[in-house]
């Protein structure tokens, strides 16, 4: 979430003088009615020709020869150039306008195709989503009483084990995931610089591993389980059977929800690299003095781990675990590619995703993300009052 | 070295580059499982661990035939193209969107301005599932009826990923000397030029760590090919996720699938670690 900045703050408005000329010197040329015909008539040419351009990838992909290769190749000649050409426009229309108009429309004028993005892509269906989740399975009326899709699913008990399975997740995995980064970082940081970036890059890997292909590596190599007599070929089966117990079908195993343990140590592996590539970035900057400091009065190396480094690398230590506590959150791959739930490892993103997709109940898989998205609010919240401390502080 | 530190003057510690070694091969083993397995005959495979084929690598039976039946059956070599005709674009074109969005809260003031990026940085916690629904009626058949075809999910990921863009490109831009724009400003350029010549080439560094991120984030998603693209288009993530769906006679193609998923992602981890580290250090929360 930080970024140090060296820099002053780059507040726009008031920038110091440097020079005798200032911006404000230039000519205000007036309105320019040429230009501004010119720039809005490309705006809409541009705008038009894009939307028609992808919306014929998708309604007559034979004028592309049936081929997604040129698509996708068109897709970005056009996505990119299209876009560079549309703001070209835009900057023209808005600078054929008096000045004060022009220094006032331009920022939002900048702003408009991202933030129409996030509006459709985001902010209209979070609306939307919450909407649906008062309405029937496919969204055409809407419950009698409106809040039925809340009450059925506050009264099921599956939803009740997805929940505790959630809370179990959110609980451990955040918490391991941090603790084990810090430990890998405070230990690589000591480590000959080769010896850190290569150990680093081991453990850091997994970052780049899907979480399907996690699963598959972990269900045939750690977890796999071969009937009694025959060879074992994962791990665990294969040191329990030398222990001299019966092989185990692990993920089926749900005594003390043993299987979302053994879920959860997928996401730890996968999250654990980027735990720690973070918070040794945080550790490089806790300044050396202060170490020294602490040494010359005599404490131990743990004491100045726990008292002296910690302290320092508090925000980044948040920042990580809130990154893994979102991911966490909403968890979904890793559960319904092993187990789909079965086994009462259900969570909640998986439960919305069954009943949308399999079930087709848009109204309780809308409600389902609702609780989700009620769920992360605290977090965002806290998000926004970081930012904002960071941004007084810059 | 003799002298038990480094050049820095830093002690050596044993007991750490233990304990790190240990870890870092514990890391990989799982991965390495895989990969061996992979090129394992399915009868081997069946009767020994993966370990013991590292052990004694001669006494078992390798084969390539994994790769090739899974290309045959399981359809991966489309899957494959599939998967980098959704990623490419699906990585590159936020970039321009967000870049002027970006230009617009580092050098311009506005009213409005703090209260817009903090909704920037409050969608980027949303947990994209609240799309699904309403989004699939969209794109859908009594919509756009585009649902199914490349140019939904190129939009799906464009919008989800555009706030984190916008976030990273902004906080990298701010560290940019406010100076340059000044008096590119006083030099006649507009906004438009100031942006192309200047920030942009600048942004060089920050526009590689998110696209970085984006393309890791894009290859590897499950969720939105699945709900957004047909049997025939979809990417290698998903017809990996149907292999494994199908246990038992598929076990040996499921190994070499994984890895066929693996590698184009693990290249852009190792030839753009140093860009990664840098946007996630940037802020990589994405809802």
């Amino acid at each position: 979430m930080s970024t140090t900045s060296a820099t002053p703050p780059p507040t726009a408005g008031a920038p110091p003088q440097t020079g005798h000329r200032h911006a404000s010197d230039l000519p205000d040329t007036g309105l320019q009615p040429g230009k501004l015909l010119v720039g809005a008539l490309g705006v809409a040419v541009t705008v038009w020709l894009i939307g028609n351009l992808f919306l014929a990838f998708a309604y007559y992909p034979q004028w592309f020869f049936n081929s997604k290769i040129l698509m996708g190749i068109l897709a970005i000649i056009v996505g990119v150039g299209g876009a560079a050409v549309f703001f070209w426009f835009l900057n023209m229309a808005i600078e054929a306008l008096p000045r004060r108009l022009e220094h006032g429309l331009m920022p939002y004028a900048f702003l408009v195709p991202g933030f129409s993005l996030i509006g459709l892509m985001l902010i209209y269906p979070t609306i939307q989503t919450i909407n649906y989740s008062f309405a029937n399975a496919n969204s055409t009326a809407y419950r009698d009483p409106l809040w039925q899709n809340y009450a059925d699913l506050f009264s099921s008990s599956a939803f009740w084990s997805a929940i505790i399975n959630n809370v179990l997740w959110i609980a451990i995995v955040p918490a391991v995931t941090v603790a084990l980064g810090v430990v890998v970082a405070v230990l690589a940081d000591k480590l000959s610089e080769r010896g850190e970036k290569w150990s680093k890059s081991f453990i850091f890997l997994p970052m780049a591993i899907s979480f399907v292909a996690a699963s598959a590596i972990w269900a045939t190599t750690i977890y796999g389980y071969s009937a009694p007599g025959q060879p074992q070929t994962g791990v665990l089966n294969a040191i329990w059977v030398a222990l001299g117990n019966e092989p185990q079908s692990w993920l089926t195993i749900d005594t003390g929800r043993l299987n979302s343990l053994l879920l959860m140590l997928i996401l730890i592996w996968l999250q654990t690299g980027f735990a720690m590539v973070l918070l040794s970035a945080g550790i490089k900057g806790v300044p050396e003095d202060t170490l020294e400091a602490a040494r010359i009065d005599g404490a131990s190396e743990a004491k100045i781990f726990f008292q002296v480094v910690i302290p320092q690398i508090m925000g980044t230590i948040v920042t990580v675990f809130i990154t893994v506590l979102i991911l966490v959150m909403k968890v979904f791959d890793i559960v319904y590619v092993l187990t789909n739930g079965r086994n009462n490892t259900d969570v909640v993103a998986n439960m919305f995703f069954r009943e949308m997709f399999t079930n087709s109940q848009s109204g309780r898989a809308t409600a389902i993300v609702v609780v989700l998205l009620v769920a992360v609010i605290p977090i965002l919240i806290y998000q926004v009052k970081l930012f904002r401390q960071q941004e007084a502080m810059r | 070295m003799r002298s038990g530190r480094y050049k820095d003057g830093r002690r050596r510690s044993p007991f750490s580059i233990v304990v790190v070694i240990l870890l870092a091969i514990l890391w990989s083993l799982p991965t390495v499982g895989l990969l061996v397995t992979s090129f394992r005959t399915r009868d081997a495979a069946l009767q020994s661990g993966w370990w013991q084929a590292i052990i004694n690598p001669f006494g078992s039976g390798w084969t390539l035939e994994n790769y090739s039946k899974v290309f045959e059956m399981g359809d991966m070599g489309n899957a494959f193209i599939n998967g980098i005709i959704v990623a490419v674009p699906g990585t590159v074109i936020p970039i321009m969107f967000a870049a002027f969005a970006a230009y617009s809260f580092a050098f311009m003031d506005f009213k409005f301005k703090d209260a817009l990026f903090i909704v920037i940085v409050a969608v980027m916690v949303v947990p994209i599932q609240v799309a699904f629904q309403p989004l699939l009626y969209l794109f859908g058949p009594y919509g756009l009826g585009i649902s199914g075809q490349f140019l939904a999910i190129w939009i799906l990921h464009t919008g989800f990923g555009m706030p984190l863009c916008i976030y990273v490109l902004r906080n990298y831009m701010s560290t940019l000397p406010y100076s340059v724009v000044e008096s590119a400003r006083i030099d006649g350029c507009t906004n438009f030029q100031i942006f192309w010549r200047l920030i942009a080439p600048m942004s060089m560094p920050a526009i590689a760590a998110f696209a970085t991120l984006q393309f890791l984030w894009v290859w590897n998603d499950l969720l939105i090919a699945k709900l957004f693209l047909t049997n025939d288009n979809t990417t290698v993530i998903v017809k990996l996720q149907q292999l494994l769906g199908t246990q038992g006679q598929g076990a040996e193609l499921l190994t070499a699938g994984a890895f066929i998923s693996m590698v184009l992602p693990m290249i852009v981890f190792f030839v753009l670690q140093n860009f990664l580290v840098r946007g996630m250090t940037a802020g990589a929360v994405k809802g």
